[in-house]
C-alpha cells in the first residue's frame, strides 16, 4: 500500500497545482499594494512638483518667497510671492497649540497610564478617542461661531478670530492623539522598573518622575513630534479660525494667515497653469518636506526605544 | 530623630519626609485629572451646544430635502448622499488594496531596509497634509488622468489618504493571530495563501472590520482633499456617474458657515449636528466592537 | 541525481543487512547542517530511517533535535533566518529539488511539544487537511473526522460537540487532536515532537498504544526526553547532543549497553541531560 502511493506522491512532487500558481499570484498582489504606499508618497511629491514646476524653474527667487512678507498674487501688474507671514501665522498657530497641546497631552497622558484604573482608565481613553474623531472642519466651525464671540466678550478685542482662537482650536486637536502616543510610550516603560522603585519605598509620583518619565522620554519626544507635524498640516480649522488675514501677529490678538489655508482659499480662483496656481503647488511641496522631515524624525526617536 | 528615640508603635506609622511625598503625590493626581478634564470637557461642551442650537432643526425631512434659497433653506439631502457615495468609492478603493498591503507586511515581509522603507512610507502618507493630498489630487487624478473634477478623482484622493489607517489597523489584526496557528497549518502542507485564508483571515476579520469602520469615520469627515477634486459648492441635480460632481456634507458645513449669506443661525449647527453624529456613530460602532472583540477569546 | 540514487540505495542496503534486509530507505540524510544566522543548530549529521518503523531521538534540551525536524519539513523557506545545508532523500528524492514542497508537507505529519488546537471547530481542525488536497464532499469528510478522531483516543469525549471550538479545549485534548489532525494528513511520515510534555501519563500510555499500531501503515520519528519512552516504542534510536548525531542503533543494544560513545550511556541511565 504504501509502495504504490509513494509512487503516485512522487508524481506528485514535479506537478504544481493550481493552489501552488495561486499562492505565488497571491505573493505578487500582495507585493504590489505592500509596496503602493511607497509609490503613492513618491507620486505625491512627482506629482505636487510637476504642477508647481513652471514658478520654480523660472521666476522662483529664494530670497523673495522666504524672506518677503508681502503675499499680493492679485496685483495684476507686479504680483509678489512671499510667504515669511505665512509661514509666520503657521508657526504663531502651531506653537500656541503646542503650549496648550504639549502639557495637557502628557498630563493626561500620565493620568491615564500611571493614575486610573480598570473601568475608569478604559472610559478616558474612548472620550480621548471620540475627542480625536471630531472632523477638522467642525473644529472651524467652532471657532468660527462659538470660540469668536467668546473671545470677543472675554478680552474686549474687535476681532476673535486670531492666533488665540486657532491656536487652542488647534491645541485641542492635535491633544488627543498626542496623548494616545505618549501614552504608548508610557505604557512601554517594564513594570518592573515601576517595582522597582517601589520597593526602594518611592510614592507613585516619585516613580513616575525620577523612573518612567525619562525611561519614556524618546516616545513622549516622538509624539510631541507627531503633534507639531499634525498642527503644522492643518488646514480647515485654520482657516476657518485664523482670520486669514496676511499678518506676522504681534500678540496672540492679531490675526493671521495659515499655509495650508492659503491653498485652501486660493487654489479654487486661480486659472490651472497660471503663475498664482504654481505658486500655491511650491507651497505645497514645502508643506511635503516639512512634514516628510518632521515625521521622519519622529519615527527615528520612536523607534530608538523600541531597538534599546 | 533616631529610632531608638520614638515609642515603638511610631516605628510603623510614616515619618515626615513620607507624609510629605504622600502630600506631592495627590497634589500631582488632582492636577493630571483636572488636565485630564478639561482635555476632554471642550467635547461635552462642543456636543452639548450643536444639540441645543442646532438640534430642533433635525428632522427625518431636513435629512432627506434638498437645500433651497440659495441653501438658505431646506436640507441636506444632495450633500449627505455625495458624502455617502464618495466614502464608499473610496472604501472599494482603498479596502481591499490596504488589506493586500497589511497582509504583505504581516505576512511575507522579512525584518529588512525594505520593509522599513514600506513603514516609513505608510507613516509619511499618514502625516502629509491633507490640502497637500488634495494638490496631489488634483495634479495626478483631476489633470494627468483627466478624470477632471469628479466623484472618482475625489475618492481617490481620499483612498490614498486613508490607507494608512486600514493597513495599520488589518496589520496588527493579522499580528494578533498567534504565529503558531500558521506554523501548524504550512506543516500540513498548506500554502501561504491557504493558510492566509482559512486560518489567519477568519481570525482577524473582526478586527480588520473595526479599522475599516473607523476609516469610514475618519474619511466622512474630511474637506480639504475633496475641495478641488469632486466636491462643489452646489449642484442643482444628483450625480449620475463616478465622472459627475458632487457636494459633500463636510463641504457643505464649510459653505453655509462662510460663503452664504443669510443663512439662519440655526443651519450651520444643525449640519454640523448631522456631520458630527455620523462621525461619532460610526466611532462609536467601533469602538464598541472592538471591546467586544476583546471580551470574546478564540484561545 | 541518478547516481546519488543509487548510491543512497547501496548504502542503505549494506549497512542494514543485519536489522531489516527487505525494508526500505525512507529518508536518507547526509551532512545536514542547519543554522540560525552565525549559530549552528545542528552540524553534519548522517543517518538513514526505514519505512514502517518508530525511529527514536533521545537527547538534552538544545540537542538540535527540533531544527532537525524543522529541516525535514522544508519550514526553512517559512524563515528567512534559517539555513539548511546538506542532503535530504525522501523516497529517493532530494526534498530540496522538488517543485511542489507543499505536496511534500501534506505527506508527513507533525505533532508539536506544545498542542496547536487551530481557532476552528473540532470538526473542521481534521476536516482542514482532507479539504486542502480538495476533497469536498461531506460524507467522506465525516467518515475521516471519526476516523482520525477515533485513532487518537478523543473521538468519545468530543463526538456530542464537534463544533465546538478546537483552541479552547484542554492541553491533553488539543493534543490528541493535533494527532488526529495528523492522521487526517494520510501521511507516509509521522513526526512526534515530544508529545507528551502537555499530555496526562494514561494519555500518554494511550497514544503509544495508538503509535504501535499505527507503526504498520506509516513510518514514525519520536522525538523524546523520556528515555523509557524512546525504549518502550523505538526499533531503532539515534542520541543527540550539542547539535551532533552522536550515534544511531537498534534501541535494545543502545539500551544494553552496545553504544560506540559511553555519553549516550551515561545520557541514557540519565547521568547528564
Amino acid at each position: 500500500m504504501t509502495t504504490q502511493s509513494s509512487e503516485a506522491m512522487n508524481e506528485q512532487f514535479d506537478r504544481r497545482t493550481l493552489d501552488w500558481y495561486i499562492d505565488k499570484l497571491v505573493e505578487v498582489i500582495v507585493f504590489i499594494s505592500g509596496i503602493s504606499a511607497i509609490i503613492f508618497v513618491i507620486g505625491i511629491f512627482v506629482f505636487v512638483t510637476m504642477e508647481g514646476m513652471g514658478f520654480l524653474f523660472d521666476s522662483f527667487s529664494f530670497s523673495e518667497f522666504f524672506g518677503s512678507e508681502y503675499w499680493e498674487p492679485s496685483d495684476e501688474d507686479a504680483p509678489e510671492y512671499g510667504i515669511l507671514a505665512l509661514i509666520a501665522g503657521t508657526a504663531s498657530v502651531t506653537g500656541l497649540a503646542m503650549l496648550i497641546a504639549i502639557p495637557f497631552s502628557l498630563g493626561t497622558a500620565i493620568y491615564i497610564a500611571e493614575f486610573s484604573t480598570g473601568k475608569t482608565r478604559e472610559y478616558l481613553k474612548v472620550l480621548v478617542e471620540l475627542l480625536a474623531a471630531i472632523p477638522s472642519v467642525v473644529w472651524g466651525f467652532i471657532g468660527l461661531t462659538i470660540m469668536n464671540p467668546l473671545i470677543i466678550e472675554l478680552f474686549d478685542v474687535p476681532v476673535g478670530l486670531t492666533v488665540l482662537n486657532a491656536g487652542i482650536i488647534l491645541g485641542l486637536m492635535a491633544a488627543p492623539i498626542m496623548t494616545s502616543i505618549a501614552e504608548d510610550a508610557l505604557k512601554a516603560v517594564p513594570d518592573r522598573y515601576r517595582e522597582a522603585a517601589e520597593a526602594l519605598g518611592a510614592t507613585r509620583w516619585q516613580v513616575i518622575y525620577k523612573t518612567v518619565l525619562p525611561a519614556a522620554k524618546n516616545g513622549l519626544l516622538g509624539a510631541i513630534l507627531l503633534g507639531v507635524g499634525r498642527g503644522f498640516g492643518e488646514t480647515m480649522a485654520v482657516l476657518m479660525a485664523t482670520g486669514h488675514a496676511v499678518n506676522i501677529p504681534g500678540s496672540v490678538f492679531d490675526s493671521v494667515r495659515a499655509l495650508t489655508a492659503t491653498i485652501a482659499a486660493e487654489l479654487g480662483e486661480t486659472a490651472v497653469g497660471s503663475e498664482h496656481y504654481q505658486v500655491l503647488f511650491t507651497i505645497g511641496i514645502f508643506l511635503f518636506l516639512i512634514t516628510f522631515v518632521i515625521n521622519l524624525t519622529a519615527d527615528l526617536i520612536v523607534r530608538g526605544i523600541k531597538n534599546q | 530623630m533616631s529610632v531608638e528615640a520614638m515609642p515603638v508603635e511610631n516605628l510603623f506609622t510614616e515619618s515626615q519626609l513620607n507624609v510629605k511625598n504622600k502630600k506631592i503625590q495627590s497634589l500631582y493626581r488632582v492636577l493630571f485629572l483636572l488636565m485630564t478634564l478639561l482635555l476632554i470637557l471642550p467635547v461635552l461642551i462642543i456636543l452639548g451646544t450643536l444639540i441645543v442650537k442646532g438640534g430642533s432643526m433635525i428632522s427625518i425631512d431636513f435629512l432627506f430635502t434638498d437645500p433651497v434659497n440659495g441653501m438658505t433653506e431646506g436640507g441636506v439631502f444632495p450633500a449627505l448622499l455625495g458624502t455617502v457615495f464618495l466614502v464608499s468609492l473610496a472604501l472599494l478603493i482603498s479596502v481591499p488594496l490596504g488589506i493586500a498591503a497589511a497582509i504583505y507586511l504581516s505576512e511575507y515581509a522579512s525584518e529588512n531596509w525594505f520593509t522599513r522603507a514600506i513603514n516609513l512610507a505608510i507613516i509619511n502618507l499618514a502625516g502629509v497634509p491633507s490640502i497637500v493630498h488634495a494638490l496631489f489630487g488634483v495634479g495626478a487624478f483631476v489633470m494627468f488622468f483627466g478624470f477632471g473634477t469628479s466623484i472618482l478623482a475625489a475618492s481617490l484622493t481620499l483612498a490614498i489618504m486613508t490607507l494608512p489607517v486600514v493597513i495599520v489597523s488589518t496589520r496588527e489584526s493579522l499580528q494578533a493571530v498567534p504565529h503558531a496557528f500558521r506554523e501548524a497549518c504550512w506543516n500540513m502542507g498548506a500554502t501561504r495563501w491557504q493558510t492566509i485564508r482559512r486560518v489567519v483571515l477568519p481570525n482577524a476579520v473582526s478586527g480588520i472590520l473595526t479599522g475599516v469602520i473607523l476609516e469610514v469615520s475618519r474619511t466622512t469627515g474630511e474637506t480639504a482633499p475633496i475641495m478641488f477634486t469632486g466636491a462643489v459648492f452646489f449642484l442643482p441635480f444628483l450625480p449620475q456617474g463616478v465622472f459627475d460632481q458632487t457636494m459633500a456634507l463636510s463641504l457643505h458645513l464649510f459653505v453655509v458657515t462662510t460663503q452664504v449669506p443669510n443663512v439662519p443661525e440655526q443651519l450651520p449647527y444643525a449640519v454640523a449636528l448631522v456631520l458630527i453624529g455620523m462621525v461619532l456613530l460610526m466611532n462609536s460602532i467601533s469602538i464598541a466592537f472592538r471591546m467586544y472583540l476583546r471580551s470574546k477569546k478564540k484561545w | 541525481m541518478v547516481e546519488t540514487m543509487l548510491e543512497s540505495k547501496s548504502e542503505g542496503k549494506s549497512e542494514t543487512a543485519s536489522t531489516a534486509e527487505q525494508k526500505k530507505v525512507k529518508l536518507d540524510i547526509s551532512h545536514l547542517t542547519v543554522s540560525y544566522g552565525n549559530d549552528a543548530a545542528i552540524s553534519d549529521v548522517n543517518f538513514k530511517i526505514f519505512e514502517n518503523e518508530i525511529f527514536g531521538i533521545i537527547g538534552p534540551a538544545n540537542a538540535g533535535k527540533t531544527s532537525f525536524l524543522k529541516a525535514l519539513n522544508l519550514m526553512n523557506t517559512f524563515d528567512a533566518n534559517m539555513k539548511v545545508e546538506g542532503k535530504i532523500l525522501f523516497n529517493d528524492r532530494d526534498i530540496h529539488q522538488l517543485k511542489n514542497v507543499y505536496a511534500l508537507r501534506s505527506r508527513i505529519g507533525v505533532v508539536f511539544p506544545l498542542p496547536v488546537g487551530l481557532p476552528m471547530t473540532i470538526y473542521e481542525n481534521v476536516a482542514l487537511s482532507p479539504r486542502l488536497r480538495g476533497i469536498k464532499d461531506k460524507a467522506t469528510l465525516d467518515e475521516i473526522v471519526q476516523r482520525c478522531l477515533q485513532r487518537s483516543a478523543l473521538w468519545d469525549e468530543v463526538k456530542d460537540r464537534l463544533d465546538s471550538l478546537g483552541s479552547l479545549l484542554s492541553g491533553g485534548q488539543q493534543q490528541r487532536l493535533t494527532i488526529a489532525r495528523a492522521l487526517s494528513q494520510e501521511p507516509e511520515l509521522l513526526i512526534l515532537d515530544e508529545f507528551s510534555i502537555a499530555v496526562d501519563p494514561v494519555t500518554t500510555m494511550r497514544i503509544e498504544e495508538v503509535l504501535k499500531e499505527l507503526k504498520n501503515e506509516m513510518t514514525i520519528i519520536l522525538v523524546t526526553n523520556l528515555v523509557q519512552q524512546a525504549r518502550r516504542l523505538a526499533d531503532r534510536t539515534a542520541f543527540f547532543l550539542e547539535g551532533k548525531c552522536i550515534e544511531t542503533g537498534d534501541t535494545e543494544a543502545l539500551f544494553n549497553g552496545q553504544v560506540e560513545n559511553s555519553k549516550t550511556t551515561d545520557y541514557i541511565e540519565g547521568r547528564f541531560g
